[in-house]
């Protein structure tokens, strides 16, 4: 990856803002977050694949801030082999549960935040 | 070539002052204040420290900042940084510069200031991208999701995790030094604020300023002092990963690792250890490290902690100054981990004190679950 012209967060957030959630794949083997070499083999050749969005919920919690709604973070095992955080939303945050199955949805983001994937109950089980 | 077992000892330990320190104290005055104390614990003089270990969120360049406080020129220095855990480290590479003779006496020192100044001020988080969005509360909600994975695998309950948190109070009520001065219920700990869930504000560590400071020299040097030694048989050291989205599985930590390193170091089983002193940043994380550092199978620490088996009087001795959770949390605690170990190998822990506690356990975690290092202490008994 020639970092003097793009960098793996900006490739990523690339396919964000066309609705893709990207990752890489090296030796066959899901790479997430994505970077500039493969973790163990170093391997630079690291190729950019779109998931197709459905998961499943690894582990889960609601936190409380003070003054606010509560709120779910939630990582997220995706069916191609590779885990992220993210929130499950359109569900009451405490239902959310491990094994639930889940899909993707790009949120617009503000000025502050550009965009980014939540995800949503999907039914059905795995 | 590997470290040896008992080739340094722990010659001086001791707090800074704890809990809420007067306005404008820096978190080096509070490293100085300790490391006079000891000091003057062991009868060396500050001219004697040849080699400084530090760490501290507030301040980046931490055995730097120390050594021109002190306005002495150390000719062994080590800044390594992983969180909670970087003082068992830095005893672990105390032990190997000394053995080298790039230093003969080594000072382990850290301070915080994170109540005076807030926890958002002294530890601000780095940003992620892939993490940040989604604003957990770190570092709570990610151990609140190993503790959601832990439960769904293996059974553990909201009554399990706060049997840890009543098992420490119990032991702070011990202790003159403890933050936390009331008894507490698992009812109590249940219905207290919802933090991340599953935990409650009695679920985590105290938010309180503090440090402490710990003295390491050869075995030789050391039977010369003041106290009576405290040999480091065992280290282990283990990195897992930084992000908690990037930890491999939720329910198993490093100390997998760091411990069974420790071990065999010291040429000890876990039923060896009189006395643990486990890094307790949340109540999941004593439940985590019983397991992995081998008091029980994999997934059986929550039923491991019930009725009171890690209060006083219990089965096991876990935590006797009180821990992070009632005793002293100042951001990062590992260092006041070892010194309650330290002090029961000695034999200064009054109410207490654990009988015959001549070899002690002090485990080290840092991050979210990500750093884990192990270190076995024990009296000259045991050398």
């Amino acid at each position: 990856m020639d970092l003097m012209k793009v960098s793996p967060y900006g490739t990523y957030l690339e396919h964000i803002r066309k609705g893709e959630l990207a990752y890489q794949v090296s030796d066959g083997k899901a790479v997430f977050y994505p970077r500039v070499a493969a973790p163990k083999s170093g391997s630079p050749d690291l190729e950019w694949r779109v998931s197709k969005g459905l998961g499943t919920v690894y582990a889960t919690t609601v936190v409380y801030y003070r003054n606010e709604a509560p709120l779910n973070v939630a990582l997220i095992d995706l069916d191609e082999g590779f885990r992220m955080m993210s929130r499950v939303e359109d569900i009451d945050p405490l239902q959310v549960k491990i094994g639930m199955r889940v899909q993707v949805r790009m949120l617009p983001g503000d000025e502050k935040q550009p965009p980014y994937p939540v995800f949503t109950p999907a039914g059905g089980a795995k | 070539m590997s470290l040896k077992r008992g080739s340094i000892a722990v010659v001086g330990a001791a707090e800074s002052d704890l809990g809420q320190v007067a306005p404008n104290t820096s978190p080096v005055d509070l490293m100085a204040q300790a490391t006079l104390r000891a000091l003057d614990d062991c009868g060396l003089k500050l001219s004697d420290i040849d080699g400084i270990f530090a760490a501290a969120t507030q301040v980046r360049t931490a055995p730097m900042n120390l050594a021109e406080y002190f306005g002495i020129k150390p000719r062994y220095f080590d800044g390594t940084a992983i969180g909670g855990s970087s003082f068992m480290c830095h005893v672990a590479h105390a032990q190997a510069a000394i053995e080298h003779g790039l230093c003969e006496v080594a000072l382990i020192a850290y301070g915080s200031t994170q109540r005076s100044v807030s926890r958002a001020a002294a530890s601000p988080r780095e940003f992620n991208p892939y993490e940040s969005p989604y604003r957990p509360f770190m570092p709570s909600s990610a151990y609140a999701m190993a503790a959601s994975r832990h439960m769904h695998q293996y059974g553990t309950t909201r009554e399990q995790l706060a049997e840890v948190a009543v098992a420490a109070r119990k032991w702070g009520l011990l202790n003159p030094k403890a933050w936390e001065k009331e008894p507490l219920t698992i009812e109590e700990v249940l219905k207290a604020r919802m933090v991340s869930y599953p935990f409650t504000v009695r679920d985590c560590c105290l938010v309180v300023d503090g440090g402490g400071a710990i003295l390491l020299t050869s075995a030789a040097r050391a039977k010369t002092l003041k106290k009576k030694p405290v040999y480091v048989l065992g280290v282990g050291e283990a990195l897992s990963h930084t992000h908690i989205s990037s930890m491999p599985d939720l329910t198993v930590t490093a100390a997998a690792e760091s411990g069974p390193k420790a071990f065999k170091m010291a040429g000890l089983k876990p039923s060896d250890v009189k006395m643990l002193s486990l890094y307790d940043a949340f109540t999941i994380t004593p439940i985590l490290f019983l397991e992995d550092l081998g008091y029980c199978p994999k997934g059986e620490g929550g039923r491991f902690v019930a009725n009171g088996a890690i209060a006083p009087g219990g089965k096991l001795a876990v935590n006797t100054s009180g821990g992070g959770l009632s005793y002293c949390h100042p951001g990062m605690y590992g260092l006041l981990v070892m010194i309650e170990a330290i002090r029961q190998v000695r034999g200064e822990c009054d109410k207490r004190q654990v009988k015959n506690c001549d070899v002690a356990l002090a485990h080290g975690n840092g991050g979210v679950l990500s750093s884990q290092c192990t270190v076995l202490f024990g009296s000259a008994a045991t050398v």
